[in-house]
Parts: structure tokens; sequence; C-alpha cells
């Protein structure tokens, strides 16, 4: 068995799925949320300031995008440049909300998923990482970065 | 029901992953290779290496007399750079009083403890670490040799389960950042692949020594896990583990991290 069984079996040993406490409620139509969370859309400002804020987003970390003043962008993750044409809104969303939904082996953090989850730390508990109404400002920002063929082109 | 159910649906997913991202042998790098030319050049030069400092504290500390016993680490053991020569890097080691691994800090209590009948030392405290940098650095250069022994297995089956484990809100393995990210730039840091063959170290970040653990508490709090306590068993586990994954390679106690 591979290790990462170990670790999967392990997880289960341990832990009842936490109940997912406050949550909003929302429906996965395919690869895609199509409603909004809450129902209300977001405030592509507002997201973008979560995205570049290492504490809040942490996007950046893993991340690089059309964020020029920005240093210290990570390399573990494809560029945000141009997301918003690759994926729909919705799928946006589900990238979100649950990226383990897309990819069971995805680094990048769920958030908007409390259980499932181990040895979380006292002050992060049955929280998730980022509230309803600001994963929509990020849903509401990713939607921005559309590809630029002719910026492409000449670099 | 729910946990029948969760069996099926993960041990799909395990067929699904069987490439375990181990790294080959030969791929394996110390994490002085991950730092910066300065920060290197200190490290490799005693008389700049801010770590020493401690490591001859340890030395002072080797004689002295100390506890119920009044016996010094010397008087049992005589100069340690003949009698610590490679032992640091056989560590944990199986205790059979314990019935479990220890580490080098372990030991240094039990004999604390046990030979000198003094009161053991706090986890971090500067004389723990002193001591156990005095006796890492008689290692220095030997290759890091765990015990080829089977009362060991279990707990190094049981710290590489833990490696593998996705732990946090952020809900990362040791494994995701060290085994399949490593000189990836996560923000700002460059991904190490995490050997202990340093330590303890130097960082300037914290302006002072620190262990394996300290380092270890660290990266849990990074994906907001629940850090193990100090000397937790899951953390000899883990460094059971890492010291298999390290075999072969040269120990460089006392390192200097940024
Ligand atoms: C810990 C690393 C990490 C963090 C933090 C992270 N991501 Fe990701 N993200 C990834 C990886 C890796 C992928 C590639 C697909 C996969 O492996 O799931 C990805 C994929 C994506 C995609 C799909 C890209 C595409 O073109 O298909 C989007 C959009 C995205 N991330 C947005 C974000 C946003 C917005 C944030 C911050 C709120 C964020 N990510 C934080 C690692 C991360
Ligand atoms: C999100 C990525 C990430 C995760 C998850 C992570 N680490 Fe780390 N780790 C790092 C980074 C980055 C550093 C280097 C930090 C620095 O020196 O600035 C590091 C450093 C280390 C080092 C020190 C290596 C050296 O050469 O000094 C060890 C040992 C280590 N980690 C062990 C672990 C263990 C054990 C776990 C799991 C409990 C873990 N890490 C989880 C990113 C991670
Ligand atoms: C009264 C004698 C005595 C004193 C004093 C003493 N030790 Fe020991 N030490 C032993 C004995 C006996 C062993 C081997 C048995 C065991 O594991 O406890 C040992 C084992 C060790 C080992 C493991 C050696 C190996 O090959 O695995 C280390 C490291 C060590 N001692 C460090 C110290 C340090 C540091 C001090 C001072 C703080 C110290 N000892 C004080 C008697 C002593």
């Amino acid at each position: 068995m591979d290790r990462r069984c170990v670790a999967a079996l392990l997880t289960l040993a341990c832990c009842a799925p936490a109940a997912a406490a406050s949550l909003q409620p929302y429906e996965i139509t395919g690869d895609a949320i199509v409603a909004p969370l809450g129902g209300t859309r977001g405030d592509p400002a507002k997201g973008r300031a979560i995205v570049v804020d290492r504490q809040r987003g942490l996007c950046l970390l893993c991340h690089t995008g059309p964020f020029p003043e920005q240093r210290f962008q990570g390399d573990i993750a494809p560029s945000l440049a141009g997301a918003g044409s690759r994926l729909s809104e919705g799928q946006l969303r589900l990238r979100m909300v649950d990226s383990t939904r897309i990819n069971p082996d995805s680094v990048m953090p769920s958030y908007y998923r409390t259980d499932h989850l181990t040895r979380v730390a006292p002050a992060q508990r049955d929280k998730p990482i980022l509230e309803a109404q600001d994963i929509e400002n990020v849903v509401a920002f990713l939607v921005t970065l559309r590809d630029q063929p002719s910026l492409k082109e000449t670099r | 029901m729910r946990r029948a159910g969760g069996f099926v649906v993960l041990g799909s997913a395990c067929l699904a992953s069987l490439a375990s991202a181990e790294i080959p042998l030969d791929q394996r790098k110390s994490g002085a290779d991950f730092i910066s030319a300065a920060t290197r050049a200190m490290q490799e030069d005693d008389t700049a290496n801010p770590a020493m400092l401690s490591t001859l504290d340890g030395e002072s500390m080797w004689n002295e007399k100390a506890g119920g016993a009044q016996k010094s680490c010397g008087d049992c053991h005589g100069p340690a750079p003949k009698s610590m020569k490679g032992v640091a890097a056989r560590y944990p080691a199986y205790n059979v009083a314990r019935q479990a691994p220890v580490d080098l800090s372990g030991q240094i209590n039990a004999c604390r403890t046990d030979q000198q009948k003094a009161e053991a030392f706090k986890p971090e405290s500067a004389q723990l670490l002193a001591l156990s940098a005095y006796i890492g650095s008689q290692s220095r250069g030997l290759p890091v040799s765990p015990p080829d022994d089977a009362r060991l297995a279990s707990f190094r089956a049981r710290g590489e389960a833990l490696w593998s484990q996705r732990i946090g809100q952020l809900n990362f393995s040791c494994a995701q950042c060290h085994d399949d990210n490593w000189g990836k730039r996560l923000g700002s840091a460059l991904i190490p692949q995490a050997h202990p063959n340093a330590y303890p170290i130097y960082r300037l970040d914290w302006q002072g020594m620190g262990s394996l653990q300290r380092r270890f508490r660290n990266c849990m709090s990074g994906v907001r896990a629940e850090a193990y306590p100090y000397g937790a068993q899951e953390f000899i586990d883990l460094e059971v583990f890492l010291a298999h994954r390290a075999r072969g390679m040269p120990v460089e106690t006392p390192g200097v991290r940024p």
C-alpha cells in the first residue's frame, strides 16, 4: 500500500467527520457551483485585496499572477492570469470552495470546507479559510482575469 | 456505515495515486543547498557560525559535575570527541527501558535524570540545545546512520504515515511540500527537502538555536495545524522516519538557517 493510503486510513481511524457548522449550503452541478454562496455576487476590488493578502487569501504563496506590485510570488501553482477566460464563474467558485472535488490530490486548500480535516489549530477549528462573501469577492475578481492575446503574443 | 463507505472511496483513490513521490536517494539535497551563499558560508566557517557559541557552551557543560551523583558527562563517558563520535548520527535509537525510540535530547535527559540524578533539561532550553549541538558536532561529516533495528520499524512506519497525512486548516501533508514541491517557492521561501542532518541549528530569524522539533512545530503552525507538544511520540516517530529518509547524508550539525 502506498503511503498516502496509510495516511488516509489513519485519518479515517482517528477522526469522525466534523459537522459542517455554519456554512452556506451550495449545490454542485457538474464541475461548477452555479449560484453565488449566500445568493449575492461579490466585489472584484475586495476580491483582489484578498488574493494578494498573504494572511487571508494566501494565493500568492503558490500562484503567480498579474500583480506587478507583489514581490515573492510562489511557483507551486499555475499563473492566475487568464483564469477568467479558462474557467466559468461557476467553475471558479467550486475551485475556491473545495478544490479537492476537482483534483483529490490538489494542494490547493479548500477555502470553504470544514469537514474531513485533521488537527486543525484551535483558533481555526470549524471555520472555513474564507467566509462566503469573501469567496464571492474572490470569484468576482477571478472572473475579471481575462486573457489578453495581444499581450501574450508579444511576450 | 459512513466509515465503511469512506474506506471504499479512499481505497480507490489510493489506487489512483500509487505514484508515491519519495525522493530518489541520488536526488537528495541537504538543507544547506536551499539557503543563500552567505548563510551557507556562515555555516561552513566555525569562526563565523553563530551556533558555535552554543556548541562551545556544550563543551564546557560536558565537564561540569551536576546532580545528586555529582558527576559530569565526561566522568562517565570520557572526552566527547572520542566517545560521542558518530553517536548523534544514529539517533533516534531504541531505548529498552522505555520500550520506544528516544532522540538525542531524550537520551541526554535520560542521563541527566538516571545517571546524574539531576532535573531534566527543559525542551528548547539553552543547556539542552548546547549539549545536543556539541554531541551532534562530533558526528560532523559522518553519514546519518539510523540503526538497523527491527524494533524501530513500527515507529518508522507511524512516522511515515504522519509525514503523509494532510493536516491543519490548509490541509497539507509534510510530503506535499517536502517530497512533491521541494525546490519551488512558497511565497518568498524556497522549500527544502526537510532533512534533519544539521540540527540543532542557529536560525537568524529566531536569533537563536532551535531543535528539529521546533522546526516541525513551525511547519505545523504554518498549515494552521495544532502542533504536537515537544517530546511527543509523534515527533519522535517523525524523527525516526526522517533519519531513515536521510540515511547516508553527511551530518552538518550545527547548521545555520535564515
Ligand atoms: C497551497 C497552494 C495554493 C494556494 C494557497 C492556492 N492555490 Fe490555487 N491552485 C493550486 C494548484 C497546485 C493548482 C493547480 C490545479 C491543482 O493542482 O488542483 C491551483 C489551481 C487554481 C485555479 C485553476 C487554475 C486554472 O487555470 O485552471 C484557480 C482559479 C486558483 N487556483 C485560484 C486560487 C486562488 C484565488 C487562491 C487564493 C484565494 C488560490 N488559488 C490559492 C495551489 C494553490
Ligand atoms: C506548506 C509547505 C510546508 C509544509 C506542509 C511543511 N513544511 Fe517543512 N518547511 C517548509 C519550508 C518553506 C521550510 C523552510 C523554511 C525556511 O527555512 O525558511 C521548511 C523547513 C522544514 C525543515 C528544516 C529543513 C532544513 O534544512 O532546515 C524540516 C525538518 C521540516 N520543514 C519538516 C516538516 C515536517 C515534519 C512537516 C509536516 C509536519 C512539514 N515540514 C510541513 C514548508 C513546509
Ligand atoms: C554515571 C554515568 C553517566 C553520566 C554522568 C552520564 N552518562 Fe550518558 N550514558 C551512561 C550510560 C551507562 C549509557 C548507556 C546506557 C544508556 O543508554 O543509558 C549512556 C549513554 C549516553 C548516550 C548514548 C550513547 C550511545 O552510544 O548511544 C549519550 C548521548 C549520553 N549518554 C550523553 C550523556 C550526557 C550529555 C551526559 C551529561 C549530561 C551524560 N551522558 C552523563 C552513563 C552516564
